[in-house]
């Protein structure tokens, strides 16, 4: 007699099915504030496998469309995949010629539901997304989660930034920064996900939004000390260890 | 082998309380505006409360991504109703749709619990609770969200609303005028925000009645 028990690849075949179950290239935090005339955004360029720093020149920020930027942590290669969305996005939204053009607001509520629909189906994109952007004189800053989760603010950070990065921007982010000013705030911010993040590293890129255009920065590296005495011998004071 | 690699779950708790109070012309209908993860802030400005229809005002809490799936559902049946109608949506029949609504995800629900306030078609305010699943009650003043267990016992002991066993039935509305539920709410939430570390930043009050709808803010601690 057949039996009723659940077989494994009834109600989904194991072989047809494929779905994330866990990440394996990820990005670490993306850090994007609000200044005078747009937006600014920094992330460092690591690709980890794992803890394993496996990539070291991985763009984690994109333009979208005319007005947009797109900023990611979390799984690479599923970033990768939405830029394909985005493209085609962009492309057919193009082709009806008609003067009109998808604005940073309408990017992010499509990546809040392309994000909510893969997490409906179980499948999700291993990603927290920055979005930011210019259009008509109104900036735009928000963040979707991986399962859709969405909100703009004035300020975002994913990841680690969420506990290193924001208590900073909390502190010292005002209406007018000047670009100089917010460079330089995020600049601090990402020094500190530097010394603290372990998945961080010291190559990054800074990425501006404005009603001009995007403007993504050169890799470049932050200066740091690491010459503390403390450091000079770790295991000074900790008698006994190895 | 034990696990290493990170997972994951369908359902977050972004945290934040509701409160709704019916009086006899007028519904308060109030929530914070802290969105939390875990021991983390997201925001301090995120609206929780969606007015659905002219005499409908919703506040949820519980996972953002399903309460703005709720929020837009709902807002597309009540603009199909419209059109079908020529009329809004009244707020008992808007309380019906959003438990069929709940109801329909039984077995993959929405983590949403919501408060629904309004006025009923005598101008009466009205308060339906709920919970994720869609059980619903009408009540003269509720709470949901991460500060419930604090608020509605405050709130019991200062309105002692008559038992629902009661015969003949005895109207639920509370006897306070617009202006003290208005206060009552402000001292709820400053109480909860006190103890609940989900709740705080800012409160949101909107308050419904024969005039049409007002909106009140109030900071909160935030801490």
């Amino acid at each position: 007699m057949e039996s009723n028990q659940a077989k494994p690849g009834l109600l989904c075949n194991p072989d047809a099915s494929q779905r994330t179950l866990y990440p394996y290239v990820t990005g670490t935090s993306v850090v994007a504030l609000k200044y005078k005339d747009g937006i600014l955004m920094a992330a460092d360029m690591g690709g980890s496998y794992g803890s394993t720093l496996r990539y070291k020149s991985v763009e984690r920020m994109k333009p979208i469309g005319k007005h947009s930027l797109l900023g990611a942590s979390g799984e690479i290669s599923d970033f990768q995949e939405l830029l394909r969305y985005l493209d085609e996005l962009i492309l057919y939204d193009n082709m009806w010629d008609d003067g009109n053009s998808l604005g940073p607001k309408e990017v992010h509520n499509y990546l809040t539901r392309v994000m909510y629909n893969r997490r409906n189906k179980f499948n999700p994109l291993w990603n927290s997304l920055v979005l930011g952007g210019v259009k008509k004189g109104q900036k735009y800053l928000g963040m979707v989660s991986m399962i859709g989760v969405n909100f703009e603010d004035n300020h975002v950070a994913t990841g680690f930034g969420n506990h290193l990065a924001r208590p900073i921007l909390r502190d010292e982010w005002h209406e007018n920064l000047t670009f100089e000013e917010g460079v330089k705030l995020l600049e601090k911010c990402m020094r500190v996900l530097l010394y603290r993040d372990r998945s961080a590293v010291n190559k990054l890129q800074i990425s501006k939004i404005t009603e001009e255009g995007v403007t993504i920065s050169q890799p470049y590296s932050l200066k740091t000390f690491w010459g503390f005495s403390a450091f000079e011998n770790p295991t000074l004071g900790a008698e006994g260890s190895w | 082998m034990t696990k290493e690699h990170a997972n994951w779950s369908p359902y977050d708790n972004n945290g934040g309380s509701c409160v709704a109070i019916a009086g006899a012309n007028y519904c308060v209908i109030a929530a914070d505006t802290r969105m939390s993860t875990g021991y983390s802030i997201l925001t301090r400005d995120y609206s929780k409360i969606c007015k659905l229809a002219d005499k409908a005002v919703l506040a949820s809490s519980g996972f953002q991504a399903d309460v703005k799936a709720l929020q837009k559902h709902l807002a597309a049946k009540h603009l199909i109703y419209q059109h079908q109608h020529n009329k809004q949506m009244s707020c008992p029949a808007m309380a019906q749709l959003l438990s069929n609504t709940l109801y329909y995800k039984r077995f993959f629900p929405y983590y949403a619990f919501n408060v629904l306030g309004g006025l009923d078609s005598e101008g009466k305010g009205c308060v339906f609770t709920y919970d994720a699943v869609g059980s619903y009650e009408r009540v003269g003043y509720s709470s949901q969200g991460s500060g419930s267990t604090l608020i509605i016992p405050f709130l019991d002991n200062q309105l002692k609303s008559p038992s629902p066993l009661l015969l003949p039935a005895v109207d639920a509305v509370t006897p306070l005028s617009e202006a003290e539920a208005i206060d009552l709410v402000k001292t709820v939430f400053a109480s909860a925000t006190e103890r609940d570390i989900y709740t705080g930043d800012r409160l949101e009050i909107v308050v419904l009645n024969a005039d049409g709808t007002r909106y009140e803010y109030m900071e909160l601690r935030k801490d």
